[in-house]
């Protein structure tokens, strides 16, 4: 009986994806599978919209530099003199969670809608997703480094004669690396397959990867639309297990 | 190397007086202590010393000649023992070990050279290539030693070193710890709240209460010959005995006792091993209760003095709750000290 449940339960999901695979594989979607299997469709996806997985996978990378760059040192900061204003900041950080990223693009428009350059450069998306992104970075290595007694471990090492910034590179960020390998890949998971915010904030020629996809789905055939699921599962799952993997690495520290 | 401190004070920003006032001077080679209960300020002294504290204005701490007041703690060439120990879990024993050195910019090779040294001084060959979760807590306690004496400090630091570990293992690393020491030959100040740990350790005991220092002296005088009622008690478990004293005599509920000096005006204590148990005392009491400890019996007595009297009874049998005894304290044996501030 539970078993029969449990094989139910996956099928329902998983049925959906495989037709979905299967129909970005297929000649004519609507002959079904005797019509052939093909990989013309994966192919016409690449030719119309490799230019928005490239412009995806350049956006996430440029937004993990950011909040690695911003993240790591404002979490270190935090951890480092809890208080009531510290609390403060790390939910003001986290506010853009509980805004719909409609909202939030919203602003950004109204805001910098103006300035044309800006407009219409990727760094436009790139600040939407950084400000989506930055609070899972800022709380993974916050919760890392809550688990250690950061402030002993920089004073052993000050007493042996490290200054601020080889305390931070010999201490912090080694003792930090669970949090940031699984806040990293949270963000690159998270901006590759952001779409709210990005539908708001694009242009006509910059698409990332769910905004082409949502364009596939309007004005193309179904087995195109498919066949762009089947790119964007390839990219996105492995990516969705190096963080499981990561997170449950950085859970386990923190233990 | 001579440490000298003048007027070290430390007031927390509520207005909490964690110091008062302080002047300690420690001589080079010396091993000296800081014993107290908690809340005395000894650890706040300890890291007043490291550089991981500021003194309030006014203070002066002198490394030999070298005016090291406003270093930071990384400029002062301190080795300091955690009481959590503070090993970096992101590097090996020799990685822990190598770091102060590492930091002081010497060469690959010189750094292994001192770090062989001290691991085979410290006796962590067998553990040298371990990752620190992999090391027992009396491990971790020998690489927080090594790692501290590697870059040769100029005074060593411990923070309460024993105290992390089970009581079993205290003891037997405790003698070590000392040897350790003596064998490094550095001046060094550790703070403790155990008094036998003071006593095994060190040449020099600071008896610090309520933020101030109560005694500076050896074990032996600080045992012996305490100042004030605080180093009695705290150091060697004295008891008051209450009581009216009257020139060179002690009157108790349970009987009088003579006293080696007219002391009118101060209070008499005594220690449980002095309470001896013999046929014809001057003093009757009560049995209360009696615990065997192994090496002697614990007798708790009622009716001799103001509160219960201890007895360290030595003999193959003891008195039974509920009897009567005969108790005899020799004249020498009671300390005539001023009253307890009650502040204090």
């Amino acid at each position: 009986m539970q078993l029969a449940i449990t094989l139910l339960a996956a099928a329902f999901l998983l049925v959906p994806t495989i037709q979905s695979v299967l129909a970005g594989l297929t000649v004519n979607y609507f002959q079904g599978l005797k019509s052939g299997l093909t990989l013309q469709w994966v192919i016409e996806v690449w030719r119309l919209y490799s230019g928005s997985i490239f412009l995806s996978m350049g956006i996430a990378l440029a937004c993990l530099v950011v909040t690695l760059i911003i993240g790591v040192p404002a979490a270190y900061a935090m951890a480092r003199n809890p208080g009531r204003m510290t609390r403060a900041l790390e939910e003001f950080i986290s506010l853009p969670l509980a805004i719909p990223g409609l909202a939030l693009a919203l602003a950004l428009l109204q805001l910098y809608g103006s300035y044309k350059g800006f407009r219409l450069s990727w760094t436009f998306i790139l600040v939407g997703h950084v400000l989506y992104t930055l609070p899972f970075m800022v709380r993974s290595v916050m919760s890392v480094l809550a688990a250690i007694d950061l402030k002993t471990l920089e004073e052993g090492a000050a007493s042996l004669g490290a200054g601020p910034v080889r305390r931070f590179i010999d201490i912090v960020i080694p003792n930090a690396l669970p949090g940031i390998l699984a806040g990293a890949l949270t963000v690159v998971t998270l901006s590759i397959g952001e779409f709210n915010l990005t539908w708001m904030l694009h242009t006509p020629y910059l698409k990332t990867l769910p905004v082409g996809l949502a364009d596939s789905y309007a004005s193309m055939r179904l087995e195109i639309a498919s066949a762009y699921t089947l790119i964007f599962f390839v990219m996105i799952v492995p990516l969705l297990l190096a963080m499981q993997w990561a997170s449950a690495r950085a859970q386990r520290m923190t233990q | 190397m001579t440490l000298t401190l003048r007027n070290i004070a430390k007031t927390y920003p509520g207005g909490t007086r964690a110091l008062l006032a302080t002047d300690l001077d420690i001589a080079e080679g010396e091993i000296v202590s800081l014993l107290g209960p908690s809340g005395c300020g000894k650890t706040t002294l300890l890291r007043i010393i490291a550089g991981l504290e500021t003194a309030d204005a006014g203070a002066s701490i002198r490394f030999k000649d070298d005016d090291m007041t406003h270093q930071p703690v990384e400029r002062r060439k301190v080795g300091m023992v955690f009481q959590s120990y503070a090993l970096f879990p992101n590097m090996s024993v020799r990685g822990n070990i190598g770091y102060g050195l590492k930091m002081q910019g010497l060469p690959r090779a010189d750094i292994d050279a001192r770090v062989d040294e001290v691991i085979a001084l410290c006796r962590l060959d067998p553990c040298a290539g371990r990752a620190i979760t992999a090391l027992s807590g009396g491990q971790r306690q020998r690489v927080a030693l090594a790692r501290a004496f590697a870059p040769r400090p100029r005074l060593l630091l411990l923070d309460e070193p024993l105290s992390a570990l089970d009581a079993a293992l205290r003891g037997t690393l405790r003698d070590e710890l000392a040897a350790l020491l003596r064998q490094f030959g550095i001046t060094a100040i550790f703070v403790t709240h155990d008094q036998d740990e003071a006593m095994a350790i060190a040449d020099r005991v600071v008896v610090m209460s309520q933020g101030r220092v109560a005694q500076i002296g050896t074990p032996e005088a600080l045992y012996r010959a305490p100042e004030d009622a605080f180093v009695a008690r705290f150091v060697g478990n004295s008891m008051p005995l209450g009581g009216r004293i009257d020139g060179g005599t002690l009157h108790l509920p349970g009987g009088t006792l003579a006293l080696a000096t007219p002391a009118t005006g101060k209070t008499a204590y005594v220690r449980a091993e002095d309470v001896k148990i013999t046929g014809d005392g001057p003093l009757t009491a009560r049995v209360q209760t009696v615990t065997f400890l192994g090496t002697h019996y614990r007798i708790a007595l009622t009716g001799a003095a103001d509160d219960t009297l201890f007895c360290l009874h030595q003999g193959l049998t003891a008195p039974k709750p509920g009897d009567t005894v005969h108790l005899t304290i020799a004249p020498q044996s009671i300390l005539t000290l001023a009253p307890e501030k009650v502040a204090a």
